[in-house]
């Protein structure tokens, strides 16, 4: 039965073999890509929709001299990620365009993020914060409803079918019926706009109350808060008063995540000098208080940062041996078993393992000032980014877009300041920038380049941020393509970010 | 394994040379208007007047003098015992032959409606042929006419269904006008999509459930193009199914496993992950063991107990990228732990069947099992009943 049958099926086929199908000709074209060493000799090459292989650099030769046979084990890989295409496919140039359209979806939806400071005053005095005011002066540093009602006006000016509105401060808490009232009116607001608008605290939580909760919980606000390391790490940081930032943060979190539910507060750190030797500590911290990851964040080179001379206390090698340390020991907690995640990792990670963007202002480009997120300050005073005010208070007001009182939205979101940065810091024409193997995975920092270097682009080899994100892209690539658990775990990190 | 189609004992007092299709019913108070369109399947000695035809079986044949003039009737071998209410039959008088298109209690009914393809895949089962069968679409017409209207789902397959192209998109405005309630999935390899304008009317069929399954084999075109057989089919499968997602078609992309196509797999999982995140579905299927695949045995056959942990990583990674993914056609004693929660069992149920092996095993309620012709024609030496 077996061998009859078979031998009639042979008798009506002409089955062909695979080397048939192989590209006779020989002849391929080249897709667009960048490539850039990673380690002795391995090379990476990466294209316009963040694919990318790594290959030795006879491959790299081969591949660009059209000498690699449609045989080897690479010509397959290097077409299904569309480094190469042979002649007459229109396929990789659909999936390349329809990529690179995800990529960019959301500038046609423009500015997501509006941050409200309604209030500079603050409980606390960290050595190292930009803005905050130890004033009981609320005339002078707290937002005001006229401000409030222009700000909101504009906030719906943009197109964008999600509205995420922040509450900063200072210790926004401490404005706490300007929250009520900006929640309150934006909602009223909405039912005629009828966008997806949700709204977000940034608070120390030590002013946290169960009223404030009741009425978070009422207009699903979530928090999103600070958190340094352990205790004395947290209390030399944030210094309150009564030295109790730690005991008023710890007591304020369960209290929010008692009322709110667990997952509706997030933490964010600060590395200062401090912390430099104790990142294990500061992983613990966070595992103990049940946080499911850490953003690994370095202190950035604004406002009392400089003043204080805090910035220039540890450089960007330190900062990079701290980021490899904890991420060494948080990958090793997860081959152990235990689920955690380093956030600025897993948002480089979404960009070169998916195909979509995580929308993270600080690896965009074009830039995200203005256009992804945008903030109006106590004052009236329309600023590009967070940062750009912090640059304001220390009298530079380089990204001071307008003010509420006094401008119309088209004069704050057309005005040459905020066009000009964009336009000049973009990174696909910038020298160097533009034929970065990274590049898809980096961003436009206009406004750190301005504040170190007075200039929205600067020069690459000398910039610190550059420095920092080629190092951990390349780092990032380097161990994952080492262990392929390590990928394993990169993947679902970039999948859940 | 039910037997759907064969000769029949008796076909009585028809002179009509072509093939007709019944609507069976067993209802002997079913109102007079309505008998002329059925068949009447004999279950007792009781035989209401007025059905266009009559079913009786070998075992039931004694009662055919019964029959009420003027009408005809059939004598079906008992193999057909499984019958029932509203099911189809198409009988033949010419070739003497019957055959069961549409069971009600199946949970899932596809319909062949050719068997021209312009793929050769190396594992086909439904081996293509190079005739005109459109006789087989024109039947179709009036099959979907014969359909109970609760219907919950029915299939296309063939052949490649779209090579009919305007007549298929006719069929299936055919079908959304008479069964407006029912589920449509398509099984095509999703070539003749790539011509916008057909993606495009078949969007505007605008209908509340239809799925296009469509094969990917590897994410290396020369590997797919030839698992199929077919050179530019990869460019034009993946274009087609752009052009359908592009009109917010439902797709799902089926990928058969077998020796040429999983040492791709992870790779293809992860090509779908990052080119093809739209898809709603992702199946990933278990080796059929008929038509061309017992032809190309040596090239095709890897025991599944071989490439479970790939099957995991697999699952895994689509998972991992968020897409709705099934393992179908596999058996439980021989896939990791970490597959069941995306495990179905998938396999048609007249052609379902399990292996001595699994004589006392404790799962064989929850184990999808073999097609029928696995059990006859080879299947993994790793079977361990759960005992």
């Amino acid at each position: 039965m077996w061998h009859s049958q078979a031998l009639a099926c042979k008798k009506l086929s002409k089955f062909q073999p695979i080397q048939f199908y192989n590209n006779e000709s020989g002849t391929y074209e080249l897709l667009p890509f960048n490539f850039d060493k990673v380690s002795d000799d391995r090379y990476v090459i990466t294209n316009l929709v963040g694919e990318y292989l790594t290959i030795d650099s006879k491959s790299l030769q081969d591949i660009v001299n059209h000498e690699l046979s449609p045989t080897n084990n690479l010509y397959s890989k290097l077409r299904s990620k569309q480094f190469i295409r042979e002649p007459d496919e229109a396929y990789p140039i659909e999936l390349l365009a329809l990529k690179l359209r995800t990529r960019f979806a959301r500038l046609a939806n423009f500015t997501n993020l509006h941050i409200f400071v309604v209030t500079l005053r603050c409980d606390h005095s960290c050595p190292y914060c930009q803005v905050s005011r130890q004033s009981e002066d609320k005339a002078s540093f707290d937002m005001t409803t006229e401000m409030a009602d222009k700000s909101l006006a504009m906030v719906f000016r943009s197109p964008s079918p999600a509205i995420k509105i922040e509450f900063q401060g200072g210790e926004p808490l401490l404005n706490f019926e300007m929250i009520k009232y900006v929640v309150t009116t934006a909602k009223k607001l909405n039912a005629v706009h009828q966008r997806n608008l949700a709204f977000v605290i940034a608070t120390t939580l030590s002013l946290i109350t169960e009223e404030i909760l009741v009425f978070c919980k009422e207009h699903n606000i979530v928090i999103s808060t600070s958190l340094d390391g352990p205790e004395d790490l947290h209390n030399a940081n944030r210094p309150r008063p009564n030295k109790d930032s730690y005991q008023r943060f710890i007591d304020g979190l369960q209290k929010t995540r008692a009322i709110l539910g667990y997952n509706q507060v997030s933490a964010l750190m600060t590395t200062t000098d401090k912390s430099l030797p104790r990142v294990k500590d500061i992983i613990d911290e966070y595992l103990k208080l049940g946080f499911k990851g850490i953003f690994l964040r370095p202190l950035s080179p604004y406002g009392f940062a400089i003043k204080t001379r805090k910035f220039m206390s540890y450089n960007t090698e330190r900062w990079l041996e701290f980021y490899k340390e904890g991420l060494d020991y948080i990958i090793q907690l997860n081959k152990n078993g235990i689920e955690f995640s380093e956030y600025y990792s897993a948002l480089v990670l979404k960009k070169m393992m998916t195909s979509s963007d995580p929308g993270y202002v600080d690896l965009m480009n074009p830039a995200g000032i203005g256009i992804a997120a945008i903030v109006f300050n106590y004052d009236g005073n329309v600023y590009a980014s967070d940062e750009s005010r912090m640059l304001a208070e220390m009298g530079d007001s380089t990204f001071l877009l307008g003010n509420v009182l006094t401008n119309t939205y088209e004069e704050i979101i057309l005005s040459d300041k905020l066009l000009d940065a964009l336009d000049e810091s973009f990174t696909l024409s910038a020298p160097m920038c533009s034929e970065c193997a990274f590049e898809i995975y980096c961003g436009a920092e206009p406004v750190y380049h301005h504040a170190i270097h007075k200039d929205f682009l600067a020069r690459k080899p000398e910039s610190e941020f550059c420095k920092r994100n080629m190092t951990t892209f390349k780092h990032l690539i380097n161990i994952m393509e080492d262990d392929s658990e390590r990928k394993s775990l990169f993947i679902d990190w970039a999948n859940k970010c | 394994m039910l037997k759907l189609g064969g000769k029949v004992i008796e076909i009585q007092n028809d002179n009509s040379p072509n093939s007709k299709l019944y609507s069976v019913s067993t209802n002997p108070n079913l109102p007079l208007v309505l008998r002329k369109q059925k068949a009447f399947l004999i279950q007792s000695e009781d035989i209401p007047e007025g059905f266009s035809h009559y079913i009786f079986f070998d075992s039931t044949s004694s009662l055919t003098n019964k029959t009420p003039s003027n009408s005809t009737y059939t004598v079906l071998t008992d193999d057909f015992s499984y019958l029932g209410h509203d099911d189809v039959i198409r009988i033949s008088s010419t070739k003497n032959n019957a055959r069961v298109l549409f069971r009600a209690k199946a949970s899932n009914n596809s319909f062949l409606i050719t068997e021209q393809c312009n793929h050769y895949c190396l594992m086909c089962s439904q081996p293509p042929k190079v005739i005109d069968d459109s006789y087989i679409i024109e039947e179709t017409f009036e099959l979907i006419t014969l359909l109970p209207k609760w219907t919950k789902e029915i299939g296309f397959t063939g052949g490649e269904p779209t090579l009919f192209g305007q007549r298929f998109l006719e069929l299936l405005r055919h079908t959304q006008s008479q069964l407006p309630n029912t589920g449509i999935h398509i099984l095509s390899n999703g070539r003749t999509f790539k011509d916008i304008h057909y993606a495009k009317q078949y969007a505007e069929i605008s209908h509340f459930d239809m799925m296009v399954g469509i094969p990917i084999y590897s994410s290396d075109p020369a590997k797919h193009d030839y698992i199929v057989q077919a050179k530019g089919a990869f460019d034009e499968t993946i274009r087609g199914i752009l052009n359908l997602k592009r009109f917010n078609q439902k797709v799902e992309i089926r990928v058969v496993i077998h020796k040429q196509s999983i040492d791709g797999l992870v790779e293809l999982c992860e090509f779908i992950g990052r080119n093809l995140l739209f898809v709603d579905h992702v199946a990933l299927m278990g080796l059929e063991m008929m038509g061309f695949t017992r032809a190309n045995l040596e090239t095709l056959w890897i025991d599944p107990y071989d490439y479970k942990d790939t099957l995991s990583e697999a699952v895994k990674l689509l998972n991992t990228y968020g897409i709705t993914t099934s393992v179908y056609n596999h058996q439980l004693c021989l896939v990791n732990k970490d597959v069941l929660p995306f495990y179905r069992k998938s396999i048609s149920d007249w052609k379902n069947e399990y292996a001595i092996e699994c004589n006392g095993c404790k799962k064989q309620s929850e184990c999808g099992g073999f097609f029928s012709s696995g059990i006859k024609h080879g299947y993994s030496s790793n079977l361990k009943p759960f005992l």
